[in-house]
């Protein structure tokens, strides 16, 4: 698009009423000067020829005709939005886990991911929950923030948390009838060093509050008289 | 004891119902058996039900249906408002208030605090235990 005009173009036949202008059509052609264009291409508007397209790569015709029509599936152009982050989930938020074998821990947000999940650390050292994603409808935001200034998260993307696929092994004919060992799986000392980077700092900052290491131990649960929907968290 | 907390002009009284719920009020006139007339120094003087007013032990003196400004002077002179912070009744609504902002940080804290204070009681406890069987 071109750049904005400052002033809005002005013809240079005014109306005298609507659809009626003051000039006639042919004294206009000669006040826009089209004549003189006209001139130069030697009696022609310049004009722009369509690009040759590329010749077509020559199909064969099939030899059969299908018997039956195969429905073409519609086209999809819708994109997802990106997922809102709640208002009350800003970095460095503890958040309480609703669901899952976390369930009740309290949690630091760290960030959210491009596919919406909130990552989230527990830290590991302190309550035992790994650099993990979750759904931010599983989980409580409360108004508890820890300054996560100095953690680096940047590394950190969906990708990471993705399933390593494992190739399938051919098996050659004693092994198959032997039973299939399962072999454990370990972390990759990689994702373990990961772990320890952002929590090393976080940790720090944690130990700064008092009361605050032990609040991210404990597990969050409803006692008796505790009234949920009139809890301030 | 007598019965003390009598329907009366000039009697203070919490409101616990309604949009003006826990709001201290002062009875101005009586409008029936059922309604009363009451002001306070930050609301419009309207009637309201006996039903929805728990009396104070708190009165004070003033005329029927007082204006404003004599209403605010009588409270002032009566220290109402501080008398109602000092009393139990008031101190327990402060507390209840306080409580439930609390947030869930806070509450932890609080939960540490008791076991704190147990583990001394409970250490006095048996330092006079043992005093008292030798």
């Amino acid at each position: 698009m071109a750049a904005k005009r400052k002033t809005p173009v002005k013809s240079r036949n005014p109306d005298l009423i609507r659809g009626v202008g003051k000039y006639s059509r042919s004294k206009m052609y000669h006040k826009r000067g089209l004549w003189a264009i006209k001139a130069k291409n030697g009696g022609v508007f310049p004009r722009h020829d369509p690009k040759p397209k590329a010749p077509a790569a020559a199909e064969k015709p099939p030899k059969f005709y299908p018997a039956e029509d195969v429905k073409k599936p519609l086209l999809n152009k819708r994109k997802p939005k990106p997922t809102k982050l709640r208002a009350s989930i800003t970095p460095g938020t503890v958040l309480i886990l609703l669901a899952g074998r976390f369930m009740g821990k309290r949690v630091v947000f760290l960030k959210q991911l491009p596919s919406g999940l909130l990552l989230v650390t527990g830290p590991f050292k302190i309550n035992g929950v790994p650099l993990r994603r979750v759904n931010q409808s599983y989980v409580i935001a409360t108004s508890t923030k820890v300054d996560i200034s100095g953690v680096n998260v940047e590394k950190l993307d969906d990708k990471y948390f993705a399933k390593e696929v494992d190739k399938k092994k051919k098996k050659s004919e004693g092994e198959f009838f032997e039973a299939e060992k399962e072999d454990k799986k370990e972390l990759p000392e990689d994702k373990k060093e990961d772990q320890k980077s952002v929590d090393a700092s976080l940790i720090k900052s944690i130990e700064g509050v008092p009361d605050l290491k032990a609040y991210l131990a404990a597990r969050f649960s409803l006692k008796s008289g505790m009234k949920p929907h009139e809890l301030v968290f | 004891m007598p019965f003390k907390r009598y329907v009366e002009i000039g009697r203070v009284a919490l409101v616990n119902y309604g949009k003006d719920y826990g709001k201290l009020v002062v009875i101005v006139d009586v409008v029936d058996q059922n309604r009363a007339l009451v002001d306070a120094p930050d609301m419009v003087r309207g009637q309201i039900n006996f039903k929805r007013l728990q009396l104070t032990d708190f009165k004070i003196d003033i005329p029927r249906v007082p204006k404003k400004k004599t209403l605010i002077e009588a409270m002032e002179k009566a220290d109402v408002k501080n008398k109602w912070e000092n009393s139990s009744w008031g101190k327990k609504l402060i507390v209840q208030k306080k409580r439930a902002s609390l947030n869930d940080f806070d509450r932890f804290k609080i939960m540490l605090a008791k076991i704190k204070k147990a583990g001394v009681v409970r250490q006095e406890l048996a330092k006079l235990k043992k005093e008292n069987a030798s």
